[in-house]
């Protein structure tokens, strides 16, 4: 050490000495460390920095010592404090560290547990399925058009080519109804499909026309595992120049893979529908199988009773007639229509086994839905 | 229509190796319903052996009569077999089905103990062979039908067992199919190989027949009798006839019966017998005068119509015409002269006739679908020589034809013109020979001259089989078996379906740009999601109510609701009206979900009402040769009720449920008011809620809505009375509202945002209890003017003591900001002395201490 501290006062200068600041730094570092919390670091803060602390006293020394000798002892005890303090802020950081850590321990919760504190709501599949249809049509550029569903029975019937003698034109097939005198003879009918929506376009709209036409129809059948009195139908329309069957299936196919899934195609049966002529049906390659199990005894399937083919409702083009009551002159335009049954549909695209549990209403049923089906 | 697939190969030359599935699938593809193919056959197996009877012991002290036989069947030893049957000897060939065989049914056949004896084996009967109904004895073969021990599962095409039978739904629009004729000509259409059609017979002996009238030729055109005489009709019918009525699924009755009916299967033209000696004079066809009656073959009386067409000799009808004949004039054992009818009736009479007296018949079935005039001759004919070759009859020289049936009208069609709706080229040629396959006589008509209408320059749906300018026109005639075909379209769905639907390419047709949804279809999904997304679940209903809501509702006598579509044929009666609102559908709903179990419910519907039309005409049906015109369409429109789109919201039990959180909370009046809110919300509207009472809600806690001043709904608390009546939860609440009373809204407008600091301030105000808060409300923003950003009632307080009675405090949190500058408190408050000096003159309040 410096032999210039010598010749002072023992007494007043034994604080300054690097002995007693290193004893100091060290008895200050050893406090730091040892206080476990926040609390014990404020008082060895005191004990070892503060007023009345060995590094304080030195510091107030220095004031009494000779010029000379005044910057060495300023340094040393700078740096002593200087020490101290780096100490003191470190041990700080790790106990303030250590004291977050444990609150937050502390305020640690069961995320778990459940917040069924409101039940959600959720929209039928039935129109939800028909919203579907809108958007897979809309996206090529149709409209989706609607119309009344207590229908004339002109619109309903006599513009479709269904004359009078029609056998659904009774009160076997078609609610009816009741004139004021009680009577079936009111003019008015429960739609039977929405096909008077189309007979409504081609009225009052000159072709082009494309529409799809989802809606509520009535037919005076029981509820049933497959039936029920009130369904729904999708039936589509277009009417234009040169139209032809080619595109009536190329909208099949495209409808049967934005409902299906790639690959799921139609084929068309003729048939027979007084609206349409030539007529078919098509039927929609089964989802399931794909027609794997046609001539497969060990790949049966339930969907499509092994024939690797699924009715999917009517279609053909348009009779000239229906386009002539309508006022469409069929020597320039032609124009094809499809029907098929919404419920049939959702059926399969969701696997829905029973008619009854999509009309009687049961809320169970309706939440698996919630708001895309 | 079910038919044998030996029949059909009568009139085309199947390829051999041809099954029945494969018949079948070719019928399908060109458009026939071909439910099902199956062969009495199927479900037959092995071992199944000739037996000759060796001997016959009679068991006795049964209850009826039982045998034990010994049975040869090509083994070492005999076999014994109890059999129930008298109706053979010893020595008699039969069926022995030995254990390990299957009969159809499934029946596995075992040895088992019976009646005291092992009977190791069956001898079967025609029904147990799937043979036919014929249960009366077993099956006894002629005697040289084999050697016993031969194994018969070779044998059975011999019974004709292998057959296979198709069964088909036949379209209204495809008469001809029900027959075999008709049949076996799409058959051989489907393979493209010739078809061999029934020879005509020549033309009649100048003699004149029995004598006949009739006096409603548009009833009936074509009118002819044929007669045969010296019938043995006890004669048994021939097996091959038997069978194959058995096969089409009729029943053998006798002789005369069985060849009208065999005669009809194949030719499609119906045939009635009489029996001549009991005919009185000549007959008549004409129309039934009122009063008249007519026993039917059935035994029943029948009250005839006006409308209905029928058969009369001197005492009046004898048959109902063309649906079924008289008990009168029936053909019995006893008949040797048979008098054969085969008439043309109108299709449409013929179909009311069957509903007015609910008695459909084969005879009727193909007569409302169209019969081939030109078949009366050959189907007569058939059934003369059959009743000589098989009945030991004679023909009576002559006959009777009054009148000549339909002619076919040619119908022009220009060759392109298939393939051009088909969208795939098809050629003249193939035109041609479909045409020709359905039975059409097919000309050239004339060179189309180029530039006709045909000739489509200006498609927008370009398809590369445009009319070429020299199309040849063809004049074709459709066959007299084909009433449908009248229009070129149904001469083309010929061409096209025989060429194939598999031909059809698929193309997508290129559709204008459009609009997509409009805007009333996008704000019903906002709406329906609006409501889904707070806690309500959908529900579709039936429209169908019962007029006995409407006293449950307690809906004054006026009330508009009451006025309700009937209909004239309900699923139930109980429910013949069609719904004025939802709610009775979504309160039957809500009391079904209680009774699954379903404990908290928040439902909504969607849907149309229907409200009748001011006018109760019925509504005019004008032709459809060309368009209505539009006063016609008006009148039908005039007609159609007013539908208006409604949503209704019911709810019960929690709409908050109890939980680690805390209590929960039931529903309320104040949620069902707020589902409105939600609609409105999404409409981008606010609704005006107005203290009301309206049936059938609680007249307290019912909240008129009302939209720019009208009334659109009701929403809150049921009535207890209601909720009694309905068997509903205690304070079940309901909402209804008129969704078209919502116009879609138009573009959103984006606020001005201030950034400057706000003001805030809390204010209670006391007005007297009766006072509504949406009142006091509007006075406070009306006060506050444009500073006020926002206002939120968070607080109602109502005490006796500390307010003075029929008084309460509303407390309201108010936000001041201006948009220019920081808003000074001084400022804010000036401004809120404002809102209360307001609020004091519209409502009495006073500012709370
Ligand atoms: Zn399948």
């Amino acid at each position: 050490m410096s032999g210039a501290n010598d010749s002072y006062d023992p007494k007043q200068v034994a604080a300054l000495s690097p002995a007693a600041l290193a004893t100091g730094i060290a008895a200050a570092l050893q406090a730091f460390a040892e206080a476990r919390d926040l609390d014990q670091l404020r008082a060895a803060q005191n004990a070892h920095v503060g007023d009345r602390s060995p590094l304080a006293l030195a510091n107030r020394e220095i004031g009494a010592l000779p010029p000379a000798a005044k910057s060495d002892a300023g340094k040393r005890v700078n740096a002593a404090r200087t020490e101290v303090r780096q100490a003191y802020a470190a041990r700080l950081a790790e106990l303030e560290a250590e004291r977050d850590a444990q609150v937050l321990a502390e305020e640690s919760v069961d995320v778990t547990l459940p917040w069924d504190r409101q039940l959600p709501g959720a929209r039928h599949p039935l129109t939800l399925t028909q919203e579907l249809v809108g958007d897979v049509f809309t996206a090529m550029g149709w409209e989706v058009a609607e119309g009344p569903e207590v229908e004339a029975e002109w619109f309903n019937f006599d513009a479709l080519n269904i004359g009078v003698d029609h056998p659904t034109r009774t009160l076997m097939d078609t609610f009816f109804v009741a004139g004021p005198d009680g009577s079936a003879d009111s003019g008015l009918v429960l739609r039977t499909h929405t096909s008077p929506v189309q007979a409504r376009v081609m009225l009052t709209q000159a072709p082009p026309i494309y529409i799809v036409c989802p809606g509520k129809v009535f037919r005076t059948d029981e509820l049933d595992a497959t039936h029920s009195p009130v369904f729904h139908q999708l039936e589509g329309l277009v009417i234009d120049k040169g139209i032809t069957m080619a595109h009536l299936k190329g909208t099949l196919d495209h409808m049967a893979q934005a409902f299906f899934g790639p690959g799921i195609v139609t084929r068309l049966r003729p048939s027979y529908f007084p609206f349409t002529e030539p007529s078919a049906e098509p039927d929609l390659l089964c989802f399931v199988c794909r027609g794997e199990s046609v001539g497969n005894p060990n790949r049966p399937c339930r969907t499509c009773d092994s024939e690797g083919w699924i009715e999917w409702g009517g279609c053909g083009m348009v009779n000239p007639r229906v386009l002539r009551a309508c006022g469409i002159d069929p020597d320039v335009y032609s124009g094809f229509a499809f029907g098929m049954g919404i419920e049939r549909t959702m059926m399969f695209r969701n696997n829905a086994a029973d008619m009854r549990d999509i009309v009687e209403g049961d809320l169970r049923f309706t939440r698996a839905f919630g708001m895309e089906a | 229509m079910r038919a044998p697939v030996s029949w059909i190969a009568e009139f085309v030359d199947l390829p051999a190796g041809l099954d029945g599935r494969s018949l079948g699938d070719a019928l399908i593809r060109v458009g026939l319903e071909v439910e099902r193919v199956s062969a009495p056959a199927d479900g037959i197996s092995g071992p199944l052996r000739i037996g000759r009877v060796l001997s016959i012991e009679e068991l006795t002290g049964f209850k009826k009569p039982i045998r034990y036989c010994l049975v040869e069947v090509g083994e070492p030893a005999p076999r014994g077999i109890v059999c129930g049957a008298q109706n053979f000897a010893e020595g008699d060939l039969i069926v022995a089905a030995l254990p390990g065989a299957v009969l159809p049914g499934p029946f596995p056949i075992v040895a088992r103990q019976t009646y005291g004896r092992t009977s190791d084996g069956m001898i079967c009967s025609a029904r147990e062979l799937g043979l036919g109904e014929d249960h009366s004895g077993i099956l006894v073969l002629p005697p040289d039908f084999g050697e016993p021990g031969t194994d018969l599962l070779d044998a059975l095409d011999v019974l004709g067992m292998r057959d296979a039978v198709l069964d088909i739904a036949v379209t209204a629009d495809r008469g001809y199919c029900l027959a075999v004729r008709g049949l076996a000509r799409e058959a051989a259409a489907a393979l493209d190989l010739p078809f061999t059609d029934l020879p005509v017979p020549g033309v009649a002996e100048q003699v004149a027949g029995y004598p006949a009238s009739v006096s409603d030729p548009a009833g009936c055109d074509r009118f002819e009798l044929r007669a045969v005489t010296g019938l043995d009709a006890r004669r048994p019918t021939p097996e091959y006839i038997v069978r194959r009525l058995r096969a089409c699924g009729m029943r053998s009755i006798s002789l005369a019966v069985d060849v009208t009916n065999y005669v009809m299967l194949e030719t499609g033209h119906p045939l009635h017998g009489y029996d001549r000696a009991l005919l009185s004079g000549p007959l008549g066809v004409r129309r039934a005068e009122p009063g008249e009656k007519l026993t039917t073959l059935d035994g029943t009386v029948r009250l005839l119509d006006a409308d209905d067409l029928v058969i009369t000799d001197d005492r009046g009808p004898i048959g109902l015409a063309g649906v079924m004949g008289g008990a009168a004039t029936e053909l019995s054992d006893g008949t040797r002269d048979v008098l054969l009818e085969a008439a043309h009736f109108d299709p449409a009479s013929i179909s009311r006739a069957v509903r007015r007296h609910k008695l459909p018949s084969e005879a009727a079935k193909r007569f409302e679908r169209g019969v081939d005039p030109a078949m009366a001759p050959v189907a007569l004919q058939r059934c003369v020589d059959l009743l000589i070759e098989h009945g030991g009859a004679t023909a009576v020289a002559g006959g009777t034809l009054i009148g000549n049936g339909p002619v076919p009208v040619p119908i022009e069609l220009p060759a392109g013109r298939p393939g051009r709706l088909a969208g795939t080229p098809i050629a003249t040629a193939a035109v041609r020979h479909r045409l020709e396959q359905v039975g059409c006589l097919v000309t050239v008509a004339e060179a189309r001259a180029a530039g006709a209408p045909e000739t489509q320059a200006t498609e927008t749906q370009a398809t590369g089989t445009e009319a070429a300018a020299d199309e040849p026109v063809l004049s074709v005639t459709p066959p007299s078996w084909r009433p449908d075909l009248t229009d070129p379209a149904d001469l083309i769905e010929e061409v096209v379906r025989l060429e194939g639907y598999d031909k059809v390419p698929s193309v997508l047709p290129r559709s204008p740009a459009d609009r997509g949804w409009t805007a009333e279809q996008r704000l019903r999904r906002s709406i329906s999601r609006a409501m889904a997304g707070a806690g309500y679940t959908e529900v579709i209903n039936y429209p169908f109510v019962s007029p006995a809501v409407h006293d449950a509702f307690g809906l004054a006598p006026e009330d508009s609701r009451r006025r309700a579509l009937r209909l004239a044929n309900p699923i139930s009666d109980a429910e013949p009206e069609l719904r004025t609102s939802l709610l009775p559908g979504l309160l039957a709903n809500l009391g079904r979900n209680l009774g699954r179990g379903n404990r908290e419910l928040a439902i909504f519907e969607m849907g149309l009402v229907y409200l009748p039309a001011e006018t109760t005409e019925p509504a005019p049906r004008p032709g459809v040769e060309h368009r209505p015109t539009d006063a016609e369409l008006a009148a039908i429109s005039r007609t159609v009720p007013v539908q208006p789109r409604y949503l209704a919201t019911v709810l019960a039990g929690d709409v908050e449920l109890p939980g680690w959180w805390g209590p929960g909370r039931p529903a309320g009046w104040a949620d069902a008011i707020e589902s409105a809110r939600v609609a409105a919300r999404a409409a981008r509207v606010e609704l005006e809620i107005r203290k009301a009472e309206v049936a059938p809600w609680h007249p307290g806690r019912c909240a008129q809505l009302l939209l720019d001043g009208a009334v659109v709904g009701a929403a809150g608390e049921l009535h207890p009375r209601v909720i009694a009546a309905l068997d509903l939860p205690a304070r079940t609440c309901a909402m209804e509202l008129n969704l078209d009373a919502f116009d879609p809204p138009p573009p959103a407008q984006a606020p001005e945002l201030s950034n400057y600091p706000p003001v805030l301030l809390d204010l209670a105000l006391v007005v007297p209890a009766p006072v509504p808060a949406a009142d006091v409300l509007a006075a406070v923003r009306a006060g506050a003017g444009g500073l006020l950003e926002s206002v939120r009632l968070f607080d109602v307080y109502a005490d006796d003591e500390r307010l003075g009675a029929g008084l309460k405090s509303l407390a309201f949190a108010l936000r001041f900001r201006a948009p220019d500058r920081t808003l000074t408190v001084d400022e804010a408050i000036a401004v809120r002395d404002a809102a209360v000096a307001e609020a004091a003159v519209r409502c009495g309040a006073v500012l709370r201490g």
